[in-house]
């Protein structure tokens, strides 16, 4: 359960920043979460050996602030219907999406403290979810291209989103909340590893 | 790269030549064009459509010419209109323009001859040792390459009335979506030639004298044409060679290995009949019957196109898996030894269909999961279907990506021994009782695979004796279902990533389900409901393994050795007939 609070000590011994795979540690960590969020119960799917990576703090400004502004525009539509065309049944269907939509914002910050990656000696893991949680191992031989993308509020608040492609469509895996900086040297290492470990399909 | 580097010369006496020639210079890295009348089966279908409005639209005018003496009464509706009813051929006869008419007849059909042609003549392929590559289009140029190291496999197929005149499609099978290189249409013999040529060159195998044995099997028509033939009587040999073909039966190269399996006709029929589409038949049946005596007896009339559409879909998956042959063939240029373990990986020939026949070549490791399924209805008969994930290069809505992931479409237990031991050929033999025994059979005491825990049998109530995983060196087994019986097996060398998954009610009784990520197709890896530590533990010896066996396996160059250190391979992996391919190749592709 070594699940560092710092960005990492250099002369700690982890499997994560072997000789293969070479990232300097600190820019991966850097104003990021540090302590993977996980459910209560004893079944659950443990943490694990290795050291987490997790996302960037911004990312949980950025999912509020597009949740709440869809919250917003679906509001005003709903008072719109209400008061120019007095159709009040449109409170049924807006009430039920505006709940929704609050109750995404009440555990978004929750769900981005459950994101988690670890770089390991052969293979990215990828952990995400608390209620449904899910993890993903990679090897790094099995990556045909690795996507980033940011949207306008992204690159407003400095982070990215790295997509991880394989042959396989179940693999999925997408890390959403990266710095900036993080993401580019997350993709070049990963990059150069497949390169270095590239087998057929 | 400027495609303009290789315009072919005008005439097409240079590099270029037509294909109906002998089939060896096809791969010579040249370029090449198709077989001459390719324009008609590809406008074909066009042409039959024009055709069909014209001859519609002038029933009645064809009426009068042969049969004048049907004229009479219709004459004279005519004449009271006075020809202004807008008709053209009218209007052509009324003002005697036959010649003009003639005329411009003949200039569209120019022009068709001449864009069939344009076509047909900026239509090239060239095969080198690293690519296919594919230029098409007058105007609009296209120019596809694919990787020879990264075909998934070639197919050959020959609908029904290109068999009539001896011609196939060719599809080399890419690594993508919408990623096929089709060389359409090549004349037989060509086709097989280009085929194993492909294969070889794919293979990686340096063995020249494969290639020599490989085009010595085939049809010796064409071969025997001398360089100056004119194109038309090179078209017309290849359309006698097609009748003898067709007559005789003698449609594949005579040294073509024995199939491994036989399906009788009759199991054929059966297995169709017994299938899960006949319950719904049986269940609309019903519903259709209850509801006419409920009050509504029109409903019985939808009867009818039911069962039209039932039997339309019957017959044609029974015609399509008629004449079904697996059988393993060494046209990739692997080394030929007896059948048996520690051989080198062979490719496997997959043929099927009746009218439009389909001829699969699979090399070694293409296939990235198998599924052996029974369901309830055939377990009396002890009949068994295997399905593939494979790649098949086509884009997702193609509805005849589901013929290429059916391997066996219905067998007895031996039969999907066979095939199983084609398919997977790296597998030990120790194995192969784990495979059969336990895996496909169900548990049985001893078993040694890891199962649904009693404590969440509520959840799988039937099946949790069942439901359960094995781990072998190369393979992921996943034994799945009581009702329909599945085993997946999952080559660890194309296992893309792995995950393992947990929900609420999995939390509370700590299960979890782990999930083999492969292509996607029919065989689903997700295996739910296992103890969480034993889910965790294969999650990570999964990984561990699937990182192993990717970086030993070379079978995208499945036959790449070097001269010097053939012997060596051939010795190991003879002394280890565990391995489930030579383990020779530290140079993997770049």
């Amino acid at each position: 359960m070594t699940n560092s609070p710092e960005p990492i000590p250099d002369s700690k011994p982890t499997i994560t920043e072997s000789a293969e795979v070479p990232v300097e540690p600190g820019v991966l960590d850097l104003d990021t979460y540090d302590a993977i969020r996980e459910p209560r119960s004893s079944g659950r799917l443990p943490l694990g050996d290795g050291t987490w990576h997790q996302l960037a703090r911004q990312y949980v400004w950025v999912q509020l602030i597009s949740t709440g502004v869809l919250a917003l525009i679906v509001l005003a539509a709903v008072l719109l219907v209400t008061f120019l065309s007095h159709q009040w049944w449109a409170w049924i269907p807006g009430g039920v999406f505006l709940g929704i939509l609050a109750w995404t914002m009440i555990i978004t910050p929750r769900q981005a403290r459950a994101y988690g990656y670890q770089l390991r000696r052969d293979d990215l893991v990828f952990r995400r979810g608390i209620l449904w949680q899910r993890v993903v191992a990679v090897p790094y031989g099995r990556m045909q291209l690795i996507d980033i993308t940011h949207g306008p509020l992204d690159r407003g608040f400095g982070i990215a989103q790295l997509k991880l492609v394989t042959a396989a469509a179940s693999t999925g895996v997408v890390i959403p909340g990266l710095k900036q900086e993080a993401a580019e040297l997350l993709r070049d290492t990963l990059v150069d590893v497949a390169e270095e470990r590239r087998t057929g399909l | 790269m400027s495609e303009f580097d290789h315009v072919p010369p005008p005439v097409a006496s240079g590099a270029l030549r037509a294909d109906a020639r002998a089939a060896p210079e096809l791969t010579d890295g040249e370029w090449h064009r198709l077989h001459p009348l390719t324009p008609l089966f590809r406008g074909g279908l066009f042409l039959v459509v024009i055709a069909g409005l014209v001859i519609a639209n002038l029933r009645d005018r064809l009426v009068f010419l042969f049969l004048p003496w049907l004229d009479e009464d219709i004459d004279v509706e005519i004449d009271g209109e006075e020809f202004r009813s807008g008709d053209p051929i009218d209007f052509i006869i009324a003002n005697n323009l036959y010649l003009v008419a003639g005329l411009v007849l003949l200039g569209i059909l120019l022009v068709l001859i001449g864009l069939f042609y344009l076509s047909w003549r900026f239509h090239t392929f060239r095969i080198t040792g690293d690519d296919v590559e594919v230029r098409t289009g007058v105007l609009f140029r296209t120019h596809r390459r694919a990787p020879l190291d990264r075909v998934q496999g070639v197919n050959l197929t020959r609908p029904m009335f290109a068999r009539l005149v001896g011609m196939a499609k060719l599809e080399v099978v890419g690594a993508g979506l919408d990623s096929n290189v089709k060389l359409e249409y090549l004349s037989t013999a060509n086709a097989e030639a280009v085929r194993a040529d492909i294969l070889r060159l794919a293979s990686g195998s340096r063995v020249a004298a494969a290639a020599r044995a490989d085009s010595a099997t085939l049809h010796s028509t064409e071969g025997a044409n001398a360089p100056g033939v004119s194109r038309r009587s090179a078209a017309a040999s290849v359309v006698s060679a097609g009748l003898t073909g067709l007559i005789s039966g003698a449609e594949e190269p005579v040294s073509e290995p024995e199939s491994v399996v036989h399906i009788p006709i009759g199991r054929l029929v059966a297995s169709r009949l017994l299938s899960t589409s006949t319950l719904w038949l049986i269940a609309i049946v019903v519903a259709i019957i209850v509801g006419s005596i409920a009050g509504t007896p029109w409903v019985l009339f939808t009867l009818i196109p039911a069962l039209i559409g039932f039997g339309a879909y019957w017959v044609r998956t029974i015609t399509r898996s008629l004449r079904y042959s697996i059988a393993p063939t060494s046209s990739g240029g692997a080394r030929e030894q007896p059948g048996g373990l520690g051989r080198s990986p062979s490719t496997i020939r997959i043929t099927f269909g009746l009218f439009t026949t389909i001829t699969e070549i699979l090399p070694p490791g293409r296939v990235h999961a198998v599924e052996i399924s029974q369901s309830i209805l055939w377990r009396p008969a002890g009949w068994w279907e295997i399905t593939v994930n494979r790649l098949s290069g086509r884009g997702l809505a193609d509805g005849t990506n589901d013929q290429f992931t059916t391997v066996l479409p219905v067998g007895t237990r031996a039969d999907v021994e066979r095939v199983l031991r084609l398919l997977l050929p790296g597998l030990p033999e120790n194995e192969w009782p784990l495979v059969f025994e336990h895996g496909i059979l169900g548990p049985k005491p001893e078993d040694p695979y890891t199962n649904t825990p009693r404590r969440a049998r509520l959840l799988r109530p039937l099946s949790w004796k069942r439901n359960g995983f094995l781990l072998l060196p190369d393979a992921l087994l996943m034994r799945r279902g009581a009702i329909w019986r599945k085993l997946a097996i999952f080559p660890l060398a194309r296992l893309q990533s792995i995950g393992i998954e947990q929900g609420p009610l999995d939390r509370a009784l700590s299960v979890a389900s782990i999930r083999a990520h492969t292509i996607t197709g029919r065989v689903n890896g997700r295996l739910a409901i296992l103890d969480r530590d034993a889910a965790l533990g294969v999650f990570e010896d999964a990984e561990a393994a699937a990182v192993t066996a990717a970086s030993s396996d070379h079978s995208h160059r499945w036959a790449d050795e070097d001269p010097e250190a053939s012997p060596d391979a051939v010795s190991v992996s003879v002394e280890n007939p565990t391995a489930a391919v030579p383990v020779d190749g530290p140079e993997q592709r770049p």
